[in-house]
């Protein structure tokens, strides 16, 4: 086991590598630069500027210069905010993004398992129709359409929350309920709709039915039996979905004023600010190679089909 | 008790913001930097306003340069030599601001190595500086001095009228020598920055806010009404409206949220200005069918402006045939203006009559509703009055620039807006083989008045400016102008006084206070 666990963690460094590289290349193939803009810069500033930021020299430096950077865990200037490294940049917004991120998903995991195990058990009666149905709605409205709507609701009409912003002294925490909320409602929609299917499944396969005849109770067979091979498909789900939830959404960060990472990634690109693009490639896809890590190292524990031995 | 407690402290705490001196701003974005040297943007522009003050500030009023650290200043008959004459003024850590603050700000602006985008702008007007700053002159030959602590000296190209207006940029700040070298790349951080404005930096909060709060040690504190200034980063304009509604946001600094503009126009808390700045098609004035003058003067005469702005527009912006936006001393000069029938006619003599055997012609524009609408508006004008097809092609920003600066387009959406109030600022964009000169306009005549007009003064140099204006519109029809800008701004001025509609859009924070 633990020896699978190690191979199967250094081959992601490759991975990472080759992401690093290719996307060094790939962002640069794009048109403009850093220091095009509405109001071109005379030649000379243009040069001044190439120079500062290494850009003046063969491709093949730049990149080495740029890997040896990273190797020392120096994710270099931003081109764009010139007072700010790439490492300070990620290091103030990720955490932010992240403890958002963290919330919605626990939210909709607990509230989407939850909703799925009823309407798989209440499968055709008016509870699964209802649940689904909301579930329907969660998968097919943008975030762009209930972000505004809920803060035309509980902070316009009723007052009940702060229109958005994050955590400080006046509102605590409260600022942080309308996006987790939004952020979730996607994830809990597909969380329930995925585990109610695959517990149908289950509640239909060979194993639930002995366990049945050999006169098991039933909590004793849904808890025991079901839940664990059901739940499979969502714990590989929730893996990706975790990287992705908090790397940022640059929707919610938008809509509620929220200093998260997903905004600048979405700016970074766009102002082709290749310092800050490339910081949030290896973070983005150090974190989501870890979690699909993760996934594989825990579905060995809940899936007794799977030895790594 | 407890409750009839809370109920008093939450009562002590509106009153107290009711009559105390706080604003806040929502301000489009995050500054890129709050090093006066390197700001380009205009979000970094507000925190200049109010953290650093340079020979001169922007009137609330005009946004003409009226006096700041500079109390006074001559200049010399022919018109060469500008002296100014400092007050008695500190940095936020008590050390006085001397002329040698300036000899440093200035040069640290054009050092090769700061790779600062607006160290141009010295370059423009002062003696050497141009030089210096591509890395072919010395610092010592830069034609700035300090006679003494008080007295700052700058020797310029050519009398140029609209220098001393400029000083008030931030590329011509004052910079503290001594916090800079102490502290590098990490003097603007709050704990580090020394400032000589109306306010100090205390707080920056990445992405979501930066407050500054009153500076004792300026000059005029005595006259500075507001206690402190919050600074949104939030960019996303409906949630930023309806933060002002809500009364948690006084002022909106970065446009209006044009899906609202029905609602927004009916408000008294709208602010709408005339912006010295304008939007325009830029053709390609070497490539056919545009390199035929009757064929860019046909285009012209083909849309009408007046109707785009008032239907389909809508926020008050202002509908022209000119480039330069009048101004005191300067009669803008007009291009070709909406008129079909003409437009036909020109368009058969370059060999097109109703259009046929018209080439299908791209229109280039960056993402975006409100270039989409444009361009729309403008296909369907051309299809209307001339009978001629054009295909819209929408990019992002970037590829735009790219496209333009390589003169690979025929017609592209553009925009322009002066960097201060002089004619100048607009039409030097189309001297031949100008940085920004994309349409790639060409007129030797035209770049002579240009020329001339660096060394002249005062109403002779406004003629020639006005008789280049008229080549490029009157004779070259180089580009199609349809409006100027206006600046698009929510705050109640019946609430915060000191706050005025101007041309150049800054809004030094020092004049406002609650009435």
């Amino acid at each position: 086991m633990s020896r699978y666990i190690i191979r199967r963690f250094l081959s992601l460094i490759p991975t990472i590598f080759i992401i690093i590289t290719l996307s060094f290349f790939l962002i640069r193939f794009a048109p403009g630069g850093p220091f095009s803009s509405e109001k071109n810069v005379p030649e000379q500033v243009l040069q001044n500027l190439m120079r500062k930021y290494h850009m003046d020299e063969p491709m093949w430096r730049q990149y080495l210069r740029y890997m040896g950077d990273v190797l020392r865990g120096d994710l270099g200037p931003s081109f764009r905010y010139r007072d700010n490294t790439v490492n300070e940049l990620i290091g103030q917004s990720l955490p932010n993004s992240m403890l958002l991120g963290t919330i919605a998903l626990l939210l909709a995991s607990l509230v989407g398992i939850g909703v799925g195990i009823i309407s798989a058990l209440k499968q055709n009666h008016w509870q699964d129709y209802t649940v689904m149905s909301i579930a329907v709605v969660g998968i097919s409205v943008p975030l762009f359409v209930i972000g505004p709507v809920l803060q035309l609701v509980f902070a316009m009409k009723l007052h009940w929350l702060p229109l958005s912003g994050w955590i400080n002294s006046r509102d605590g925490f409260r600022t942080l309920i309308m996006p987790a909320l939004t952020l979730s409602f996607p994830y809990f929609a597909y969380i329930a709709r995925l585990s109610r299917a695959s517990l149908l499944e289950i509640l239909r396969s060979d194993y639930v039915r002995t366990a049945r005849a050999k006169g098991l109770a039933e909590p004793t067979v849904i808890w025991k039996h079901v839940l664990k091979g059901g739940l499979l498909p969502v714990v590989s789900y929730l893996g990706p979905a975790f990287s992705g939830i908090i790397t940022g959404s640059i929707v919610i960060e938008s809509v509620f004023a929220i200093p998260g990472v997903g905004r600048i990634f979405v700016q970074s690109a766009l102002n082709r600010d290749y310092t800050l693009i490339m910081g949030e490639v290896i973070v983005y896809s150090m974190i989501l190679v870890l979690m699909n890590f993760v996934v594989d190292i825990v579905y060995g524990f809940l899936d007794p089909r799977i030895s790594y031995n | 008790m407890r409750k009839s407690l809370f109920v008093l402290v939450a009562f002590l705490a509106i009153a107290g913001s009711a009559f105390s001196q706080d604003f806040v701003v929502s301000n489009g974005g995050e500054p890129s930097t709050l090093d006066p040297a390197l700001m380009q943007d205009t979000v970094s522009n507000t925190f200049y306003l109010a953290l650093f003050e340079g020979l001169v500030q922007y009137d609330p009023r005009t946004s003409k340069g009226i006096p700041a650290m500079a109390q006074s200043w001559e200049t010399s008959a022919d018109g060469l030599t500008v002296t100014f004459h400092l007050r008695d003024a500190k940095w936020s850590d008590g050390t006085p601001v001397t002329a040698q603050d300036f000899v440093y700000g200035w040069l640290r602006t054009l050092k090769p190595e700061t790779a600062s985008a607006y160290a141009y702008m010295i370059g423009m007007v002062v003696k050497g500086a141009d030089a210096y700053n591509a890395g072919k002159g010395k610092a010592e030959d830069v034609g700035i001095k300090a006679v003494d602590s008080k007295t700052f000296q700058v020797q310029l190209l050519g009398p140029a009228p609209y220098f001393v207006d400029m000083t008030a940029h931030s590329a011509f700040a004052p910079a503290p020598k001594w916090a800079i070298e102490k502290y590098g790349d990490q003097w603007t951080k709050p704990s580090n920055i020394v400032v000589n404005g109306a306010y100090i930096l205390k707080e920056w909060k990445a992405q979501d806010y930066i407050l500054v709060t009153k500076n004792d040690k300026y000059w005029d504190a005595k006259n500075v009404k507001l206690r402190t200034i919050k600074y949104l980063a939030s960019d996303n304009l409906s949630t930023n409206y309806k933060m002002f509604k809500a009364g948690a946001v006084d002022w909106m600094a970065n446009g209006i949220d044009l899906n609202m503009i029905d609602e927004i126009l009916l408000r008294k808390d709208y602010q709408s200005s005339a912006q010295f700045a304008t939007y325009y098609l830029n053709l390609n004035n070497q490539r056919a069918p545009f390199n035929d003058v009757r064929v860019r003067r046909a285009f012209a005469a083909a849309i009408d402006k007046k109707t785009l702005v008032e239907k389909v527009l809508k926020g008050g912006q202002i509908p022209t045939d000119e480039f330069s936006p009048p101004m005191a001393g300067y009669t803008p000069q007009l291009g070709q203006g909406y008129d079909p029938a003409t437009a036909k006619k020109l368009l058969a003599e370059a060999g097109y009559p109703d259009g046929k055997g018209f080439p299908t012609l791209t229109y280039v524009y960056n993402t975006s509703t409100g270039h989409k609408v444009i361009a729309e508006y403008v296909q369907q004008q051309l299809k209307t009055n001339l009978n001629v097809d054009i295909v819209l092609q929408n990019m992002e920003f970037k590829t735009l620039i790219e496209l333009r600066n390589k003169h690979d387009f025929t017609i592209a959406r553009d925009g322009w807006v002066g960097d201060y109030l002089d004619p100048n600022t607009m039409l030097e964009l189309f001297i031949t083989d100008s940085g920004n000169n994309s349409g790639d306009h060409r007129n030797p005549a035209f770049d002579k008045l240009m020329e001339d007009a660096r060394m002249a003064k005062g109403d002779a140099r406004m003629k020639m400016l006005e008789q280049a204006e008229k080549i490029l519109l009157k004779d070259d029809q180089a580009i199609i102008p349809l409006y100027h800008y206006v600046n698009q701004d929510m705050i109640d001025t019946s609430k915060w006084g000191g706050w005025f509609a101007n041309p150049i859009g800054y809004h030094p924070p020092k004049f406002i206070y609650k009435k």
